[in-house]
């Protein structure tokens, strides 16, 4: 619902309709020019659109109301986008080495498993770490904790932050990662849990299915999430820069992360 | 100190005016080792971030384009955001000032019966004043964020957007947490040193307990995505992902020129931001919601939309591109002026070059401060080649200055008004006039570089009055015997003379 | 081919010996100068000290004064900057403000005829080597409207070089903006004197006999706080350098 909030004594304006007046009001010499636009255009082909004709293509005659305007504006792309969509080309190997490569230089640890090994290499990872205790997802694939001798903590609707708070380490999947940045994307998908899961424990682990789930670069990742779910972008562990603008691994998020990158094992061929 | 945040009307002669506030500054030469530190820490690490991508300029293009598109239809987007949060489950307010901001978001707090809230990093927030209204209403607030942190614990102002306590080195924040740390909470440890690992530990502490109470958050956002209602929050130390995840109500003010059209526009903007403020190729954490979720995170969500001048400045032809401003403090960093001004000599939640062209729109050019922080450059453009969204801060600096000196028409709280010049320029401008004569009659030019040319042997070698300004750190140029055009004239003879 | 020299106003009062070594230089070159007398200031103080108005008729005169010549070459990157610049700008909103498209008219005529001294050489004459000569140490200082405004790039370091008997020293942050920035010098005495003292230090720490721009309102600035602080450093336009030759590179310096 839209919050009525009443404006100032008498004038009858709500704030809303306020704001959006002086928006407009102060917008009126963009108006008058695209006006001038679409009469040129209108005038026909070769007359020229005039100024405003700079900045973006003039919408099409007849359209009505300055909303349509402005929807038929977005319709058609209003910026150039002759960026790259990838910073150079990548066979999957090189992809997934390259993720690595700056998953480190941030910081993470990263760790390398087969499919069949890694239970091992998550017990070995969780032992190391001195976890007693793991926050587990739902949906995390069954097998990954099979070799985990520390206790597990599910996660459910009634578990607190506070509660998540005594525990050591998380077990997560992801849902892509992002080689050009270093980046692992949580969408609270099966296997990563609600948000709060891979926050409050200082120790995450994320395991990451390569080369399926690695993307070149950020504008392919985007492509593939969905913002209805909420979103965690994470490039390292935790990190500061206020102090003296040098950057300082580990305030409030998990101070240490482990990466796996798990490659799927070839099926038995013949 | 005394913090006048935008929102609040300036009391006349509480600040003083850029130029005695910045030259206070000039002479702490702690202040100008911490900022030049600091500051030529970041510029190097900047430049190799941006020159990792091949595509620098075209992403900046775009990033310009995308936001000139926003707010050449802003209040499109404004009503096309606030039907997607809606339908996404949040609630949306609109504040056509500070005081309505703090109304609302007051408002807000008391009627979920809690007394305390905890704050991620909001520049909107800072320039509300939102902090000292929810104190004047019994709620405290909580920075969470560590410069932040440094600077309530401090009982100091902001100077940086991004790092806020940058004015303060790591043996002043270790003495800052000992001393101050107790009275808002769990204690510093004991034996804490200067390390910037222990002292990010002892936030970590202090601030953890906070985490797991609060039951209201408030933050800012870095944008809003008018298409699907996302909101995103850029950050580093995880403190955003704590308010913005553990508690029951979060409360997001942001201002109307945050909106983005579409979710793709993020994969401008999220390649733009990190590498220009903290010189990574991305920032440790950056966090996305829409609306509420069932089950995780806050169960109630609010945006405030905040105007606060913001329309004003949407007026003016020249001035709007202020508000392609992402708040990445690129320009700080590089500016010269910045490193030995100091951000508080900017008297605003916005220093540096930004502020400078910022402040002057959302409040006006009536008090000496703000009619003084145009002049606050000396239009070098470094702030202009790094911004990363082109915006052309000299142009808009000398568009200001145009204001100030010239008066003329403006947008004042969304009403037309035709402004005078401001007081205390009338010799200023006595001089710029006579100079144009002078420089439009060169019969005028010549007689008078004549006149100072055989008087030259008299002319001393110290100013007095307004001329100190350059003489008390300069020598005066020595004038030669004859102009350039007396040589010409002399040696060249009469042909092509006026 | 014939040029007309616009030599700005404080070339003209303050520092006449830059727009002779233009003439000097551009002669050896084969161009012939003229210098139409009826030049005198580009506007710049008064734009940027935000007095839109009085610079109008300035570049009026600009135009009108340098009508007819295919190429006007200015020893200052800033003055050069501000016709290339900000006279468009003054332009556009002149025709905004309902006054017609004299001035924006008048600025696109001259925009591109006017060339900064190291892009006239560069760019026009395509010389980089001037047969100058000038055995002495130099550090070169790339004033800001010169860096970021008409980019000229490594123009004048590409000039330089090619100069006989010069030694080139580099000079730590030469892209920081001196501190001068015209009115700011005294609006806001104390960061200009500051960021002057730190430039100056810079100069002095590179062992340089002189240091070299492509503007002499820097140099004001520049030269004015290195005398201050006794340093032993000459400021010296570039110009000069390029028209010093075997027979009189002592009188440059």
């Amino acid at each position: 619902m839209v919050a009525a909030d009443p404006g100032p004594a008498g004038d009858g304006m709500s704030s809303r309709g306020r704001v959006l007046g002086r928006v407009r009001r102060a917008l009126a010499d963009v108006r008058a020019a695209e006006a001038a636009a679409d009469t040129a255009m209108a005038a026909g082909p070769g007359t020229g659109a005039g100024p405003a004709a700079e900045a973006e293509a003039a919408p099409p005659a007849g359209h009505a109301g300055q909303g349509d305007a402005a929807q038929d504006y977005a319709k058609r792309d209003y910026a150039v986008r002759d960026y790259l969509r990838v910073h150079g080309s990548r066979t999957a190997p090189q992809r997934v080495a390259l993720l690595a490569e700056n998953l480190a230089d941030y910081r993470a640890h990263v760790h390398h498993a087969h499919e069949a090994g890694l239970p091992a290499v998550i017990a070995r990872l969780l032992t190391e770490r001195g976890a007693h205790r793991v926050a587990v997802p739902h949906g995390l694939p069954g097998d990954w904790l099979s070799a985990v001798t520390a206790e597990r903590v599910p996660d459910s609707a009634d578990l607190t932050a506070r509660e998540l708070d005594a525990v050591d380490s998380v077990v997560t999947g992801c849902a892509v990662a992002i080689a050009e940045t270093g980046t692992i994307v949580l969408d609270t998908g099966p296997g990563q849990g609600r948000r709060h899961l891979t926050l409050v424990p200082d120790h995450h682990l994320c395991v990451v299915r390569v080369p399926e789930q690695v993307v070149d670069a950020l504008p392919q990742a985007l492509e593939l999430l969905a913002p209805q779910h909420p979103l965690t972008w994470i490039s390292g562990p935790s990190a500061t820069s206020d102090i003296e603008l040098n950057r300082v691994e580990g305030v409030h998020g998990p101070r240490t992360l482990d990466v796996v990158l798990v490659t799927v094992d070839e099926p038995p061929t013949g | 100190m005394t913090r006048i945040p935008l929102g609040m009307p300036t009391p006349p002669g509480a600040a003083p005016a850029f130029p005695a506030a910045a030259a206070r500054s000039t002479q702490d030469a702690t202040l100008r080792e911490n900022l030049r530190h600091a500051t030529h820490t970041i510029r190097a690490k900047r430049a190799a971030a941006v020159a990792e991508l091949s595509d620098w300029a075209e992403l900046r293009a775009a990033g310009a384009a995308i936001k000139d598109h926003t707010l050449r239809h802003l209040d499109h987007y404004l009503e096309q955001a606030e039907a997607a949060v809606t339908a996404a489950g949040g609630q949306v307010h609109w504040a056509a000032d500070a005081a309505e901001a703090q109304a609302i978001v007051t408002r807000l707090v008391r009627d979920t019966g809690e007394r305390e809230v905890v704050k991620v990093k909001s520049m909107a927030t800072q320039e509300i004043g939102l902090n000292e209204a929810l104190a004047a209403a019994g709620i405290t607030a909580y920075e969470t964020d560590l410069a932040e942190l440094i600077v309530q614990l401090g009982n100091d102002l902001p100077s940086h957007i991004l790092v806020p306590a940058i004015h303060r080195n790591r043996a002043e924040i270790r003495d800052i947490f000992r001393e101050h740390m107790a009275r808002w909470g769990r204690p510093a440890p004991d034996g804490l040193t200067d390390e910037p690992a222990e002292l990010a530990e002892a936030a970590r502490l202090h601030l953890r307990e906070k985490f797991l109470s609060a039951k209201v958050a408030i933050s800012g956002a870095n944008f809003l995505v008018a298409e699907t209602g996302t909101l995103v929050v850029v950050e580093s130390e995880g403190n955003g992902r704590m308010c913005l995840t553990l508690p029951e109500t979060l409360i997001s003010v942001v201002g109307i020129e945050k909106v983005i059209p579409a979710w793709r526009d993020l994969e401008v903007f999220l390649q733009l931001l990190p590498r220009s403020s903290t010189a990574e190729r991305m920032n440790p954490y950056t966090s996305m919601w829409t609306g509420t979720s069932h089950g995780d995170g806050p169960a109630a969500f609010h945006l405030v939309l905040l105007d606060n001048g913001r329309t004003d400045a949407l007026a003016d032809q020249v001035g709007r591109q202020a508000l392609r401003c992402i708040r990445c403090s690129a320009c700080l960093n590089v500016c010269p002026v910045y490193e030995r001004a100091g951000g508080h000599a900017y008297g605003s939640a916005y220093p540096g070059p930004i502020g400078a062209i910022l402040t002057p729109q959302l409040r006006g050019t009536a008090s000496a401060l703000d009619a003084s922080l145009p002049y606050a450059s000396s239009l070098c453009g470094a702030c202009y080649e790094v911004c990363p969204v082109a915006i052309d801060i000299p142009e808009i600096l000398v568009r200001l200055r145009e204001r100030v000196v010239e008066g003329g028409a403006v947008t004042i709280r969304g009403t037309r008004a035709v402004i005078r010049p401001a007081k205390g320029h009338a010799a200023e401008r006595a001089a710029m006039r006579a100079a144009r004569w002078t420089f439009d009659h060169p019969r005028a030019l010549r007689a008078g570089q004549r006149l100072v040319s055989r008087t030259r042997r008299l002319h001393p070698r110290r100013l007095a009055g307004p001329g100190r300004a350059w003489s008390d750190t300069r020598e005066l140029p020595e004038v030669p015997p004859e102009s350039f055009r007396e040589w010409w004239q002399r040696t060249r003879g009469p042909q092509g003379t006026a | 081919m014939r040029v007309a020299l616009f030599v700005t106003c404080v070339n003209d009062t303050l520092y006449p010996r830059t727009g002779q070594a233009v003439v000097t230089l551009l002669e050896r070159l084969g161009v012939e100068v003229d210098f139409p007398a009826a030049q005198t200031c580009c506007g710049q103080p008064q734009y940027n000290t935000g007095y839109r108005r009085e610079t109008e008729p300035l570049a009026h005169r600009y135009a009108d004064t340098f009508r007819g010549y295919d190429h006007i070459v200015v020893p200052s990157g800033s003055c050069a900057a501000m016709v290339r610049d900000n006279y468009p700008r003054l332009g556009a909103r002149a025709a905004a403000e309902g006054r017609g498209r004299g001035l924006a008219d008048a600025a696109a005529s001259v925009v591109p005829r006017t060339y900064e001294l190291t892009e006239f050489l560069v760019d026009v004459l395509g010389v980089t080597d001037v047969g100058a000569y000038y055995p002495h140490t130099v550090t070169y200082h790339p004033t800001c409207h010169g860096l970021r405004l008409l980019r000229l790039g490594d123009r004048p370091l590409t000039l330089l070089r090619k100069v006989r008997g010069l030694r080139l020293l580099e000079l730590e942050g030469a892209e920081e903006c001196c501190g001068f920035g015209g009115t700011f010098a005294v609006k806001n005495a104390a960061v200009s004197a500051a960021m002057g003292t730190d430039k100056a230090r810079a100069i002095t720490a590179t062992g340089a006999d002189a240091v070299c721009t492509v503007d002499n309102s820097c140099q004001l600035h520049i030269g004015g706080t290195l005398a201050r602080q006794g340093s032993a450093v000459r400021p010296v336009h570039l110009a000069e350098i390029l028209a010093s030759t075997e027979g009189t590179e002592g009188k440059a310096l």
